[in-house]
Formats: structure tokens, C-alpha cells, sequence
């Protein structure tokens, strides 16, 4: 399977990878890992003319410290995300939800940005960003431009990215010590995506949860906040008994989507099991 | 559109479309036939090499963003006629039945073993989720890492661990 032909240009800055977009209108797209994007023009569903490749661009890479944040360059990729020692230390969250994204070969390829970018339903950082309540860093021809995640994903594949920018940087806080985390995933047993994945944040005070942060994805177009999990999580205590009671409102409402492998009615029964799991996990992390 | 890439510590400098998918400049360009191409399709890692030291599917590459890469396939893997102690490890261990997935298979398992040398069985098998195998039902292939583990350890010295 070859892709359809196209034209291929090296950007160097964000800059130029800003005003190579706006030179070729829609009908260029950016190259980062390629991991979504190679397949789907190998089965030709997609044929841009031209592809702006983002890997030479330096500043986009690396991970650093800035005050109470961690903020990571898309082109990060998943494998590099997963073992730097500031993520693993500073946002475990996101490290542990790396780790779980397919298999060595695209973690060693695959971006935080081609993913985040990409929006694809069953991804799984949209889970993690989400929780972490992270700020997406993007530049385009008017200049630079942060967007909340909650405003980021807007539908299945599409994003709060404008289609001449560029998503540059993601900042997470970084999560404070005594918080519980996890990210709960139920790999597709042959593409490894995300059946549903869960991700956790959660804080507690003398035995009561003070805050939990959930989040879902995987089961609808795009990944979500459960509030009604979060506000009946709010002032219990944390224990199992309150985590079955709250997870079983984690199907209520939810847009669950019918596929190949799984019914909706199916993936919300496993939406309470997987938040109820999650929860236990985050909460083994407050007491370690 | 050119590209310069060093495949087993050859520098080898090619025009080719820009389409070309790293594999096929690897087997057709360069006649370098050991990676295989088994689904096309991203899933079975057959097609696995060495990227800048990192296992990477080639059939998910194209050649041109390899541009300046340094490349190394299952041919670069012996040194003259002493074979690569994972290849010695596949041998021994009857790590391989048809032998298709194998390449892809030893590649990414020196992936592993440069980044944990003494590797839990349960190690390895998170190590080759991304490489299937239609003949073996895995157990030689595991068994396989760990001789080469424990060979590529007693080379350097290292105390042997257990498993
Ligand atoms: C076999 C296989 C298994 C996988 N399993 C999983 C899994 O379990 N979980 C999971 O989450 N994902 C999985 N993936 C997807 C993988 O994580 C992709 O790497 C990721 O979704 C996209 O990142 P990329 O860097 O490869 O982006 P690309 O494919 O290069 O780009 C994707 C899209 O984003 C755009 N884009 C890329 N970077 C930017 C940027 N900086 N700014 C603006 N737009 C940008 C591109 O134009 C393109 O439209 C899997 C992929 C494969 C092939
Ligand atoms: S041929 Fe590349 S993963 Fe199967
Ligand atoms: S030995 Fe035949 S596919 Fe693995």
C-alpha cells in the first residue's frame, strides 16, 4: 500500500511550518510521528498535496520544568514522554498513559501533538490532558494562542486547532503530592487502541475524597469529563463503597458509540467498571 | 528527491519519491530484502528496524523523513561470520519456525535489551506487542531474549541476573 503522491517540504521553525500552511491552503497538512496520518494515506482516506514535515523543528521537542508546570514539545514522542524522569516524577499520569499507547514501535515514533492534534476517538491522551486540566500552546499567522483542553476537542478528529496553525506545546500542571492518579485502559485486542480508557485524579483529606477529576475515552466521538462521577465523588469517603455508588453514574448520559468490536450499551456497562478500577488504583497512590 | 541515510554503517544516497515508505527503499533501492513486509498495515512489526538505535515499523516510515538517519536491519546484525547473540539466542532457542516474523522480532528485541539488559519474562512479552508471530506461540522467542540476555551480559561482564 502505497500513498498517493504528494509534494514533501522540510520546516525548520514553526514559523516556517506556520507560513508553509498559509502558502498552501488546505491543501497541505504537518508531518509529525505519522503514525496516524501515514496509515490513513496508505489506504489513500487521506491525500494531502503537500506534507509539511514537523521533524527537524527542534523547538518542538524536549520536556521542561516552568514554575508549577511541565511543559512538553508535540513532537515529544510517546516513548520519550513515558521514560523522561520530570514527566515520571511531575505528572505520573501522563507517563503512565503513554506507556499504554500502542506497542514499542509506535511509542518510539508516535507525538503528544500528532495525537492530540489528530483527535482520534479511541486515543488515549485525551483522557489524561483532560484531568490534568493542561493548556493546549499553539501558534499561527496572528501569533501565539493557548486554548484550554476543556474548549480543545470539539468532535470525532476535530480540534479547537485552526487549520494554519501549528499545536506547539502542551502545559500540564503538575500534580500535586498526595494526589492519586491512574489511567485504566481496555487495549483493542489487536489494534491495541483504546477500547475505553479511564484516567483519574484524585485528592484526599483525612479519609474524604476533597476532589476527584474523571475523564473517558474511547466509548463516543470524543473524549469527556464525567461531572456527575466528580460531584458524587466530592466530600464521600474514599472508599470502595463510594467509588461503586459514584462509577455507576459514569454510563449516565454518555455518548457511546456502536463499533466493529463492541456495542454502546456494551462500553457504558464497561464505563462503571473501568471508573470504579480507576478510582481504586488513584486511591492505592494516595496511601503509597 | 534525495536522501542520504547509513544502513549498517554504509552510507548509501538515493532519489526517490517522496511516497517511498522505508521499507521498500530498504528491500527494493537498496536490495536489503531481510525486512520483511507482512501486513502493510502498521500491525505486525515484521518490517521492524533500528531507527537511530530505536525500533521503529518501516512500513510506517517514509524514507525521506529517515533523511541523515543512521539504519540497522537484520543484516547488520552479525559481525562478519559471528552472529549477534540474539541471533544465536533465535538459533539455539528454536526462536523460529517459518521465520518470517524473525527479523522483525530480533530487531526489536535488541531494542529491549539495550534498554534493560536482563529483562523479566513479562518485560519481554510487553517488549514484542508490536510483533506478531503466525508460528512459534511465542514461548521459544521468549526464551530466545533471555539466552541472548544472559549471553550479551556474561560478554560485558555484567553479573548474569536472574529472571
Ligand atoms: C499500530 C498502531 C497502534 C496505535 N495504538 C494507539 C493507542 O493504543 N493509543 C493511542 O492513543 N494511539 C495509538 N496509535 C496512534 C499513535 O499514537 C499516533 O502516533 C498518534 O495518534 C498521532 O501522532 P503522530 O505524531 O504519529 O501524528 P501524525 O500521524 O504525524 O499526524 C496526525 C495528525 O495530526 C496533525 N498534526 C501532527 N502534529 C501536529 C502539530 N504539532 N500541530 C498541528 N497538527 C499536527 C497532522 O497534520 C495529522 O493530521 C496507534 C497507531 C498505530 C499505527
Ligand atoms: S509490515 Fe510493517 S507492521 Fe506489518
Ligand atoms: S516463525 Fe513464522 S511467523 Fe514467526
Amino acid at each position: 500500500m502505497i500513498p498517493a503522491t504528494f509534494e514533501y517540504v522540510r520546516a525548520k521553525s514553526v514559523r516556517e511550518a506556520v507560513s508553509l500552511l498559509q502558502q498552501h491552503g488546505g491543501r497541505a497538512k504537518l508531518l509529525a510521528g505519522g503514525h496516524s496520518l501515514l496509515p490513513l494515506m496508505k489506504l489513500r482516506l487521506s491525500q494531502p498535496e503537500v506534507l509539511i514535515d514537523l521533524g527537524p523543528v527542534e523547538e518542538l521537542r524536549g520536556v521542561r520544568e516552568e514554575g508549577s508546570s511541565v511543559v512538553i514539545g508535540a513532537m515529544t514522542t510517546h516513548d520519550e514522554l513515558a521514560s523522561s524522569p520530570l514527566v515520571r516524577e511531575r505528572v505520573p499520569l501522563l507517563a503512565e498513559c503513554a506507556a499504554q499507547i500502542g506497542d514499542v514501535q509506535v511509542r518510539n515514533r508516535g507525538t503528544l501533538g500528532g495525537s492530540l492534534a489528530h483527535a482520534d476517538p479511541a486515543a488515549d491522551y485525551p483522557a489524561a490532558v483532560l484531568v490534568l486540566d493542561a493548556q493546549m500552546e499553539c501558534e499561527g499567522p496572528a501569533g501565539a494562542r493557548t486554548v484550554p483542553v476543556s474548549q480543545w476537542f470539539v468532535d470525532m478528529l476535530t480540534t479547537a486547532l485552526r487549520p494554519d496553525e501549528v499545536l506547539c506545546r502542551v502545559r500540564v500542571p503538575a500534580q500535586t503530592r498526595g494526589q492519586g492518579w491512574s489511567y485504566t485502559k481496555l487495549p483493542h485486542p489487536a489494534s491495541g487502541y483504546s477500547l475505553l480508557g479511564v484516567a483519574c485524579l484524585l485528592s484526599v483529606d483525612g479519609g474524604t475524597v476533597r476532589e476527584a477529576r474523571v475523564a473517558i475515552t474511547g466509548v463516543g466521538p470524543k473524549a469527556l469529563r464525567l461531572p456527575k462521577v466528580e460531584q458524587a465523588l466530592a466530600g464521600k469517603p474514599a472508599d470502595e463503597a463510594s467509588f461503586a455508588e459514584a462509577a455507576k453514574l459514569a454510563s449516565d448520559g454518555l455518548d457511546a458509540t456502536d463499533d466493529l468490536y463492541a456495542s454502546a450499551e456494551y462500553k457504558r456497562h464497561l464505563a462503571a467498571v473501568y471508573t470504579k478500577r480507576g478510582l481504586l488504583r488513584a486511591l492505592e497512590r494516595v496511601r503509597q | 528527491m534525495n536522501v542520504t541515510v547509513t544502513v549498517n554503517g554504509v552510507r548509501y544516497s538515493r532519489d526517490v519519491e517522496p511516497r517511498t515508505l522505508l521499507v521498500y527503499f530498504l528491500r527494493e533501492h537498496l536490495g536489503l530484502t531481510g525486512t520483511h513486509v507482512g501486513c502493510d498495515t502498521s500491525t505486525c512489526g515484521a518490517c521492524t528496524v533500528l531507527l537511530n538505535g530505536k525500533a521503529v515499523k518501516s512500513c510506517t516510515v517514509l524514507a525521506v523523513q529517515a533523511e541523515g538517519a543512521q539504519i540497522t536491519t537484520v543484516e547488520g546484525l552479525a559481525q562478519g561470520d559471528r552472529l549477534h547473540p540474539i541471533q544465536q539466542a533465535f538459533w539455539d532457542e528454536h526462536g523460529l519456525q517459518c521465520g518470517f516474523c524473525t527479523p522483525g522480532m530480533m530487531l526489536a528485541a535488541v531494542d529491549l535489551l539495550q534498554r534493560n539488559p536482563n529483562p523479566t519474562e513479562e518485560q519481554i512479552r510487553h517488549a514484542l506487542e508490536g510483533n506478531l508471530c503466525r508460528c512459534t506461540g511465542y514461548q521459544h522467542i521468549v526464551n530466545a531474549v533471555q539466552a541472548a540476555a544472559r549471553a550479551m551480559s556474561a560478554a560485558v561482564g555484567a553479573p548474569s541476573g536472574g529472571e
